[in-house]
């Protein structure tokens, strides 16, 4: 996506019949006055964006200084990246930023709206400083919008990309969680389930549970679905295959705490029942599993008194 | 009785397997049988039929059927498939397929 802005970019520049080799010299030239330029107003400039940036109330997570801190630090590479023409750094520093304030709700409006003031605020001032001489500044426009173009694009996908690398690894991290087996007897396992069960993670299920089974020679065991509000037709049939592949191991499923509306949609898609061993909560089907595998719970009293 | 499928079977081999174990079953004064497809990394719809077929005319001739040896990721494919091994009973290995027998056959005295 960024490449294909970028393309589209330069492309476009090349397009327009000014731009020759000599001015592509031009250019250069331009940017560098441009850079000198921004280097000299430096405090002035920081201020000015600092000032628009607390206007438009973005970044309203952070504090005035650290704005102020953050802001000059933007500034600086900015202006490095428009004179040197690479933007490793910039990027470098876009990925450790929003390392650091995505933790504290930053949002991606906030991050290109930022961005977009700085480039708003450091044109104004070109137009300013060339108001008098317009060629001069339509070519020091068409120096300096590409390369702030690009720089925005590189600031806002950098975000993007780090916000999609943080969702990725809690995911990860939620999947991890979310799937225990536990024996709680010898020969009885229990399963509970909390949350939303996606496809992926039904599927994740149905495989260590049968994997399980296997390594505990598991007997009976428990799904415990007390925490899952809701499933759709196609995680609910998958919970059925997964009660006859147990099935096909020699373990029995009983399945607790169905939920009125999983117990309509269990019925909505037709699934035979028969098949199914539901018992209301986990208690009672913890109670069932131990009587068919034939212990009987009982007080310590009672069992010294029959002794 | 016990019968041990090595590999991954033709449907050939199974109808073979089919006519020999219903042949010896009565042959060897069987009461139980256990098949074992432990070593069946692969089930298709042809040979899980094949094995319920089996079990039925096992049971017709008098005798008791126990499939052991599943694989989890085989039981999974087979029900994705919607092959259930209906009215089948199954067992995890073996040694579970024997208790099972024990048991059942205990209790018929």
């Amino acid at each position: 996506m960024a490449k294909e802005i970028g393309r589209m970019e330069r492309s476009g520049v090349r397009q327009q019949p000014t731009l020759t080799m000599s001015s592509i010299e031009g250019t250069a030239s331009l940017l560098r006055e441009l850079v000198s330029h921004l280097r000299q107003n430096r405090t002035q400039l920081r201020e000015e964006w600092a000032r628009r940036i607390t206007e438009a109330q973005l970044l309203t997570a952070m504090s005035k200084e650290e704005i102020f801190a953050e802001a000059t630090a933007v500034y600086d590479q900015y202006v490095e990246a428009l004179e040197t023409g690479t933007f490793e750094a910039l990027q470098a520093y876009a990925r450790s930023l929003s390392e650091r304030i995505i933790p504290r709700g930053v949002e991606t409006h906030e991050v290109v709206g930022i961005v977009l003031l700085l480039r708003d605020v450091l044109a104004r001032s070109l137009f300013a400083k060339y108001q008098a001489d317009f060629r001069k500044l339509d070519r020091i426009l068409d120096a300096y919008e590409p390369a702030a173009n690009r720089i925005a694009n590189t600031v806002a996908v950098g975000f993007v990309q780090e916000r999609e690398r943080v969702i990725r690894q809690q995911q990860e991290a939620i999947r991890e969680l979310s799937t225990p087996v536990l024996q709680v007897r010898e020969r009885l396992l229990i399963l509970p389930i909390i949350g939303v069960i996606d496809p992926q993670r039904a599927r994740q299920l149905t495989e260590q549970l049968l994997r399980a089974i296997r390594t505990n020679r598991a007997k009976v065991v428990v799904i415990d679905i007390t925490g899952v509000a809701a499933m759709d037709a196609t995680v609910a049939n998958h919970l059925v295959q997964t009660v006859e592949a147990s099935r096909l191991l020699g373990a029995t499923v009983i399945v607790t705490g169905l939920s009125p509306e999983i117990a309509q949609t269990l019925v909505t898609i037709g699934v035979d029942l028969g098949k199914m061993n539901t018992v209301g909560d986990l208690q009672g089907g913890i109670e069932q599993a131990e009587r068919l595998l034939g212990y009987k719970v009982v007080p310590l009293s009672a069992a010294a008194a029959s002794a | 009785m016990i019968a041990t499928v090595q590999a991954a079977l033709t449907d050939d081999d199974l109808v073979h397997l089919r006519r020999a174990m219903v042949e010896r079953v009565v042959v060897s004064r069987s009461l139980g049988v256990i098949i074992d497809v432990t070593a069946m990394d692969i089930m298709d719809s042809f040979a899980s039929r094949t094995l319920r077929e089996v079990a039925q005319m096992i049971r017709l001739r008098g005798a008791e059927t126990v499939i052991v040896g599943i694989q989890p990721e085989v039981a999974f494919a087979m029900v994705q498939l919607g092959i259930t091994l209906e009215g089948v009973v199954t067992a995890l290995d073996l040694e579970e397929g024997l208790e099972y027998l024990n048991q059942k056959f205990k209790s018929n005295g």
